[in-house]
């Protein structure tokens, strides 16, 4: 048991609880910032396995944008910031058969298969700005290209799909 | 340190995930729980690559594409959301049943209402 | 001549042909074809009679070997002797003046070409069933025989009573063709051949056992289409027909084919006198039992057909006693008298409009023709000497007095108990139709009841004729009937005594006596109204229908309503249900999709789990 087990074991405690605390808060608004302590519990867990770029640009974007725009989404669909709407659908029992079962099952998996497996912290390259940099654009240019792409094509269609029904039968005169 | 510890926080967090994913009612929670799923991958990913000890860092550069996949998702998703509030006025995703395989004889019915 | 036989059933048969194809298109109408054909009939049945007679104890034979199924061999031809000669003759007289009554009694009739055609089919297939050598032949005769008197009882079929009638007439004696049938396969595989010369030739050979079948299964037949008991509850409702029907097939010929086949096939009978000892009981008991039915019977048309059912009986009766040449010469008379009297009653309906006698009276004035010769048919029907039906009738009961023992005795008494009865009724229907004050409706009867036209009228009195003259030739030994008919060995000859003819006359006269004085007694009532109780089993015909009804049809119905239902709902809901079923289990399977997008996400991870699952345990093997 070194210092990167444990601390990343407390990380990992605290993602998983705030995960928990995600899927059953009965308010959106509380379930979002549970979700921000998931993702910076994140972040530490990557910092432990030194992906530093990974885990600032988690921080940055997951936190920073994602959350912030389910925050929109959650206020533009007026969901109540008091604990009145019931947030759980019949399907609870099923679901959380599902979710032990699949979580169950990964972690037997993943576990038994690689029970010896070890990391050495100390010896292995570490993810810094430059490294990962140079590996984008020396190696995996045409994908980062396609995944810019990607993000115009998701920011027209966003922005088409949330117009209102009334901008389009403006008539051009 | 023990891969297996990542591997397992990985696996109970995707279970997570999964409960929210089919549990929750609320069309923003459910993707919150998907966002919750893509980060067990996330980890997953980069956990193997430092076990890997991978010099070209293929892990690490995927999980930076898995972000950016899931930045786009959530703003499509989102909107999605956005456009079947203005139209059902609710966000409960489990009331939203007009795709519903209805007898012959009413299922006209369910159309005109929906 | 004989050779050309063959003419006398195909010309007929040509002529329906002609007169269901093209009979709209000739001038003149249906009756050219349908008059002609049979009167080219007589011809040839005349010219044969003359060349047979030149020799009357030769057979004319002639034959054409035919086999239609592999195995068996079959004739097909013409057997012409004395009796197939005169019988032909009769059947063709009767016929042609049926065809020309016709013209006049259907003038009116939509479907006269139709009834015309199937007459002269009827003919060609009695003609048939006359001149045939070969069993199967005479079969085919029989059966379109039966199949005409379906289809022409059913003329009217607009009625339900016309369609009623025809369907019982079909099944009833459907029922005694089956037994016809085996007889015929029982005699044609016992004599090696279904011809009719080598049937008749040695009918002992075939040993006792067998040949006392067939004629017992051939009985069957006869019994059922001659209207004896207990299959003559057809005769009766038959009647719901046109009334010249009545007087070709129900009296004259169709149910007279019946005996004819027994005289044909006498030699097989005289080897099983177990079969004519049933004949004989049978005879017995129908001649009395319907010559009672007649005698309270208000409609004209039934009490004829009652009538003849009773005089059917006195054929098959001297049939059964030996009295061959006796049964034969009274199935002559009877064709001529009944037919007549048929005719007769039909020119009364068609002035009147009704068949009922209580509608009827004091009509001899309005219809003189058909007052006279209705007389002379009812005085040869009771047995008045010098009519024909007296000496025809006497003649039976010599034969039956003759012959002595049990049977012969019983025919003798119940023969003589129903002229009795028969000289009653007949007096009673000319009383009541012709006699009296008018009863019916038409008022003043001057206007609207008149004789029929003499298209219909010649007929009556070419039949009346004929009943007179075939009285005359009444002398065994020299010309005659006897001599005509060449009787086969072993029969009675035809003997006539003196005292005999004087007891049945007298009887005759007294029952004929009783009926006139109930009438002047009381001139306005049925004399049968005298009978007073006893008249309520007569009238319903001693509950035979009743008891058919009860035991055969409503059980039958029963089943047939059973069959429909488990038809109905066992099988048809099978099929129905196929799709009924299906649609439900895809009702069951649609509750799947019900519109909420996390169940359809839960079934996926659930599947992919398990998937999962199962796929590293095996590789884990």
């Amino acid at each position: 048991m070194t210092l990167a087990d444990a601390v990343f074991g407390l990380l990992g405690v605290v993602c998983l609880a705030s995960a928990v605390l995600v899927v059953t808060s009965r308010n959106v608004i509380h379930a979002a910032l549970w979700l921000v302590v998931c993702f910076g519990a994140l972040a530490g867990c990557y910092l432990v396995l030194t992906a530093e770029f990974v885990a600032w640009v988690q921080v940055l974007i997951y936190i920073g944008a994602i959350v912030v725009l389910m925050l929109f989404g959650a206020m533009l669909t007026r969901a109540p910031t008091g604990q009145q709407q019931e947030l759980d659908s019949r399907n609870r029992p099923i679901a959380a058969l599902t979710g032990l079962a699949a979580g169950g099952t990964l972690c037997v998996l993943v576990v038994s298969a690689f029970r010896g497996a070890y990391v050495d912290v100390h010896h292995v390259a570490v993810g810094d700005g430059k490294v990962i940099g140079t590996a984008v654009f020396r190696y995996f240019v045409l994908p980062f290209e396609l995944a810019s792409v990607l993000l115009l094509a998701a920011l027209v269609g966003a922005i088409v799909l949330s117009r209102r029904p009334t901008d389009r039968r403006d008539p051009t005169p | 340190m023990h891969l297996s510890i990542a591997l397992a926080v990985s696996a109970l967090l995707f279970g997570v995930g999964v409960y929210g994913l089919l549990a929750r009612s609320n069309a923003v929670a459910v993707l919150m729980a998907v966002e919750l799923m893509l980060n067990a991958a996330n980890l997953d990913l980069v956990a193997f690559d430092a076990w890997w000890r991978d010099t070209m860092h293929a892990g690490q550069v995927f999980a930076l594409f898995v972000v950016v996949v899931a930045a786009a998702e959530v703003g499509v998703g989102l909107a999605i959301v956005l456009a079947v509030f203005r139209l059902c006025e609710t966000a409960a995703i489990d009331e939203v049943r007009a795709l519903a395989d209805r007898d012959p004889v009413l299922s006209s019915a369910a159309e005109a209402e929906a | 001549m004989s050779h050309y036989a063959w003419l006398m059933p195909a010309l007929p048969f040509a002529a329906a042909l002609v007169g269901l194809l093209v009979s709209r298109h000739l001038p003149g109408g249906p009756a050219v074809p349908a008059v002609g054909g049979t009167a080219l009939a007589l011809v040839v049945a005349l010219a044969v009679l003359v060349d047979v007679e030149r020799a009357p104890s030769v057979v004319h034979q002639t034959a054409r070997s035919w086999t239609p199924i592999g195995g068996v061999q079959l004739a097909v031809g013409t057997r012409m002797d004395g009796l197939a000669a005169v019988t032909a003759v009769m059947v063709a007289v009767v016929a042609l003046l049926v065809q020309v009554y016709s013209t006049a009694y259907m003038a009116g009739d939509p479907r006269y070409s139709t009834y015309a055609a199937e007459v002269s089919l009827f003919t060609s297939a009695m003609l048939v069933v006359v001149v045939a050598s070969d069993l199967f032949e005479l079969l085919i005769g029989w059966e379109v025989m039966g199949l005409c008197s379906y289809l022409l009882i059913g003329h009217y079929w607009q009625t339900e009573g016309a369609r009623a009638a025809a369907v019982k007439a079909f099944v009833t004696t459907r029922v005694g063709d089956t037994g016809f049938l085996f007889g015929i396969f029982v005699l044609g595989v016992g004599a090696g051949s279904f011809e009719i010369g080598r049937v008749v030739g040695h009918p002992s050979a075939m040993g006792h056992t067998a040949v006392t079948a067939a004629a017992l299964l051939l009985l069957a037949g006869v019994v059922g289409k001659s209207a004896q008991f207990p299959l003559h509850v057809w005769l009766p409702d038959a009647m719901a027909g046109p009334t010249p029907i009545s007087a070709l097939i129900h009296a004259a010929t169709m149910v007279a084919a019946g005996v004819y086949v027994v005289a044909r096939l006498y030699p097989v009978y005289l080897a099983a006198p177990t079969a004519l000892t049933v004949l004989g009981v049978i005879a017995c008991i129908t001649m009395l039992g319907a010559a009672l039915a007649a005698l309270v019977e208000d409609d004209l048309k039934r009490v004829l057909a009652w009538s003849t059912v009773s005089q059917l009986a006195y054929m098959s009766a001297g049939l059964a006693v030996g009295g061959w040449t006796a049964g034969v010469y009274h199935l002559l008379t009877h064709a001529a008298f009944k037919a007549l009297l048929f005719l007769a009653a039909g020119s009364v309906v068609r002035s009147l409009g009704t068949n009922l006698m209580s509608e009827m009276g004091g009509l001899r004035h309005r219809l003189p023709t058909t007052f006279v010769t209705a007389l002379v048919g009812g005085a040869a029907l009771a047995g008045i000497p010098p009519f024909g039906g007296a000496f025809s009738k006497d003649g039976v009961l010599e034969a039956a007095r003759e012959r002595g023992g049990a049977l012969g005795t019983a025919v003798f008494v119940v023969g003589l108990v129903t002229v009795l009865v028969t000289a009653a009724y007949v007096t009673r229907l000319v009383l009541r139709t012709f006699f009296g004050a008018y009863r019916g409706s038409l008022d003043g009867v001057s206007a609207e009841a008149h004789e029929s036209p003499s298209v219909m009228t010649v007929p009556l009195v070419v039949l009346a004729t004929a009943s007179v003259l075939l009285g005359a030739p009444v002398l065994p030994h020299s010309y005659g009937v006897a001599r005509w008919l060449d009787a086969p060995l072993g029969t009675r000859p035809l003997h006539l005594s003196v005292a005999g003819g004087v007891v049945t006359a007298a009887l005759a006269v007294l029952g004929a006596a009783a009926v006139v004085v109930l009438h002047r007694r009381r001139p306005a009532d049925d004399p049968a109204a005298v009978l007073g109780r006893v008249a309520v089993p007569l009238a319903n015909a001693f509950y035979v229908d009743a008891v058919y009804d009860r035991i055969l049809v409503r059980p039958v119905h029963a089943i047939a309503n059973a069959l429909r239902v488990v038809d109905g709902r066992g099988i048809d809901s099978v099929v129905t249900g196929v799709g009924a079923g299906t649609s439900a289990f895809g009702a069951v399977l649609r509750r799947a999709q019900n519109g909420n997008v996390q169940a359809y996400a839960s079934g996926l991870v659930i599947v992919v789990l398990a998937i999962v699952v199962s796929v590293s345990l095996a590789v884990a093997q």
